[in-house]
């Protein structure tokens, strides 16, 4: 048991495709193959000339990669096909290390650093080998806590935020309904005042995490008024009377993140559970897109390197009319294009987190970022699977999980459509009403 | 005694890299290739905590020979929770040519200096898989060693070594001060977390030169030729035993 888990430990890879020699229990390193090899998949950045990153950052993620590739993705397959992830069991593992409150304050549990610490740290949750666990990171992060940290009281902190940090309650977000996704404002979930409680009627759908959530950040309406200033976020423990989870929603993909559709049925809440000043939950949610976007994005960009490489490995080894896939001008010339545009995401992505963390409003160039990872995910997923051809389309490769994984990203977290009008809003030329 | 104790950590290509020979065949391909703490001197190092967290021990302190990008290394053991580092500089050609013998001189002057209780270093590393620093360190300091550790429990002021050697295991106890080196199972490295990742950019990482501690790391072996094992060639496959002892004698084998 103990040399087989050392033996793990030593010699664990993302791709099984190299040998070990056995001897004395010590990984060796495989030696390349005579075709000149290309450089090594993310190249090894200097500390010093990075835009954004320190030691610090690069340290972050060593230690970041080390948990996933110990204790995530060694079982990525077993819970994609059973549907779900163990929420409170991983999320415990990297609270421990620090990781769920890299940019939450400090008296909470957090490490209080700057975005760019949850940037690299979102870069390298790319490295799980399924878009499910990531994402349902990312609602525990970076999008249900923020407006809880930034606006609530000491008390509701403690009672939700702290154990959120530490990776001791699962959290997710209320927000979407199944009668209104990208028009927020048309949510129709309900709280009622009456006395000292608040009564919550209503559902919401697309909720990441829900069947296994300890509390729900809910996004409700609490008057009568405009839309934009009629709502208010609450923390609902999620075991109360009337929270009903009605079902985990069959996708696409994510399949190792349990999606759920829930009910509020007459659901009591102390009033103190409100997050901030009533009516201002819609700005309040607001406020957070530009972080969730660039998380989003961030994560994408590591994930479409780990394709296109090794969519390299496998077209380089597989032989077509007697020669590499690879050496098919079409295969290596459409892979250089790919990694451009990769590029220039990463270079969009860095610099406005750059300009973000300086305090500047970054809406529009973390739409625009948003929008082309979205967009771009689908031609890397869409072309690498054509390269890989036959095996592309089985169920044991990656490339076919990241082709169904990252279809959600033009469509979640604000879908295309939503992130031009923004862009067109900047730009002035969106007509007005 | 100081209750210090001394780790050595090596600065080696990642484990899951691809090697590529330079195509002079003078050595290995380094340039922009991913580096990280060697295997078995991350489990030294975590042996070393765990030692001071029991408070058998009261300092750990981590040293790397190597150019500017030692220091990493060391900060991952300071992350790890290590409290000081020396960072012993060695650049260009000497660093090349740098070996177990003259990294052995280094870690006996510095456990000197440092009065040390223990060095503990990682039973070989992965780049060379030469298994001589600890056991030439033990003989320069002419100190007892307990290599290939795979339990250590501190009784009294001796160590009793758990020895994983090809046999089986062997256990011997040893007076301080003394060399250990780590084998695969003495323990798990920790995750270096993000709040001691944070603390470590305050921790002292010291610098000095070899010549400072009086010695000379000129090489006695010179590398001659690098070259990538021989490729496998393809196997046969035949039906019958009669078949394979016909093709073996054809092959003059048998």
């Amino acid at each position: 048991m103990a040399l087989r888990e050392g033996a793990l430990r030593l010699n664990l890879l993302l791709n099984s495709r190299t040998f070990y020699k056995c001897n004395s229990s010590v990984g060796v390193r495989s030696l390349s193959d005579n075709v000149s090899s290309s450089a090594p998949s993310s190249a090894p950045e200097i500390a010093g000339d990075h835009l954004i990153y320190t030691q610090e950052h690069f340290a972050l993620k060593e230690s970041l990669r080390k948990i996933i590739d110990q204790e995530i993705n060694p079982h990525v397959e077993q819970w994609e096909a059973e549907g779900i992830f163990p929420a409170h069991k991983v999320f415990k593992i990297l609270g421990n290390a620090g990781f769920l409150g890299v940019n939450k304050p400090v008296e909470y549990g957090g490490l209080g650093l700057d975005y760019s610490y949850s940037v690299a740290m979102a870069e390298e949750l790319g490295h799980i080998r399924c878009g499910g666990i990531p994402m349902a990171i990312g609602v525990q992060t970076d999008m249900t806590t923020p407006a809880l940290a930034r606006f609530g009281s000491a008390e509701l902190k403690q009672e939700f935020l702290l154990p959120s940090i530490m990776g001791d309650k699962v959290a997710c977000l209320g927000v979407s309904e199944v009668g209104a996704g990208s028009d927020v404002s048309s949510i129709m979930t309900k709280a009622v005042r009456k006395g000292d409680e608040y009564v919550i009627n209503g559902g919401k759908m697309w909720t990441t995490n829900g069947t296994q959530a300890d509390w729900i950040c809910l996004l409700v309406n609490t008057s009568d008024g405009s839309p934009h200033r009629n709502k208010s976020l609450i923390c609902v423990p999620m075991n109360l009377p009337g929270v009903q989870i009605a079902r985990k929603i069959e996708k696409l993909g994510m399949w190792s993140s349990d999606t759920a559709e829930v009910f509020f049925d007459d659901v009591h809440v102390p009033c103190k559970n409100i997050i901030g000043q009533e009516g201002m939950g819609f700005t309040y949610q607001m406020l957070q897109f530009q972080e969730e976007r660039l998380w989003a994005v961030a994560n994408m960009l590591t994930m479409m390197e780990n394709v296109i490489q090794e969519t390299i490995q496998y077209t380089r080894q597989r032989k077509i009319f007697k020669r590499p896939v690879l050496h098919h001008q079409s295969v290596h010339f459409r892979l250089a294009e790919l990694q451009t545009e990769v590029e220039l995401l990463r270079a969009l992505l860095h610099s406005a987190t750059a300009l973000y963390i300086k305090g500047n409003d970054v809406t529009k160039l973390a739409s625009m970022a948003k929008l082309k990872g979205g967009r771009l995910a689908r031609e890397v997923g869409d072309s690498c699977l054509q390269f890989w051809g036959g095996m592309g389309f089985t169920s044991d490769v990656l490339v076919s999980r990241f082709y169904r994984d990252s279809r959600l990203m033009s469509i979640g977290g604000g879908a295309d459509e939503v992130m031009l009008g923004i862009i067109c809003k900047y730009m002035d030329i969106l007509p007005k009403k | 005694m100081s209750g210090r104790v001394l780790v050595g950590v090596k600065r080696v290509i990642d484990y899951a890299v691809k090697i590529r020979v330079k195509p002079d065949n003078s050595c290995v391909v380094t340039d922009g290739v991913k580096h990280s703490m060697n295997p078995f001197c991350e489990i030294a190092v975590e042996e070393a905590v765990k030692m001071k967290e029991k408070k058998l021990i009261k300092e750990v302190v981590v040293v790397s020979c190597g150019p500017q990008q030692a220091m990493e290394t060391i900060r991952t053991a300071l992350a790890m929770g290590a409290d000081r580092g020396i960072h012993v500089e060695v650049t260009g050609k000497d660093y090349e040519n740098l070996g177990p013998l003259q990294v052995s001189k280094i870690m006996a002057a510095l456990a000197k200096k440092e009065d040390a209780l223990l060095v503990i270093l990682g039973k070989q590393a992965i780049d060379d898989d030469c298994n001589q620093t600890g056991q030439m360190t033990a003989a320069l300091l002419d100190w007892p060693q307990g290599t290939f550790a795979s339990e250590l429990s501190m009784e009294g002021d001796k160590i009793k070594v758990v020895r994983e050697i090809d046999g089986g295991l062997e256990t011997v106890k040893i007076n301080t001060p003394a060399v250990i080196t780590a084998d695969l199972r003495l323990n798990t490295p920790r995750y270096a977390t993000l709040p001691n990742i944070m603390k470590a950019k305050k921790k002292k990482i010291a610098n000095v030169k070899p010549a400072d501690l009086g010695v000379d790391i000129t090489s006695r072996l010179e590398v001659l030729r690098v070259d990538e094992p021989a490729q496998r060639q393809a196997g046969v496959k035949v039906e019958t035993v009669d078949d394979l002892i016909a093709r073996l004698k054809e092959a003059g084998r048998i």
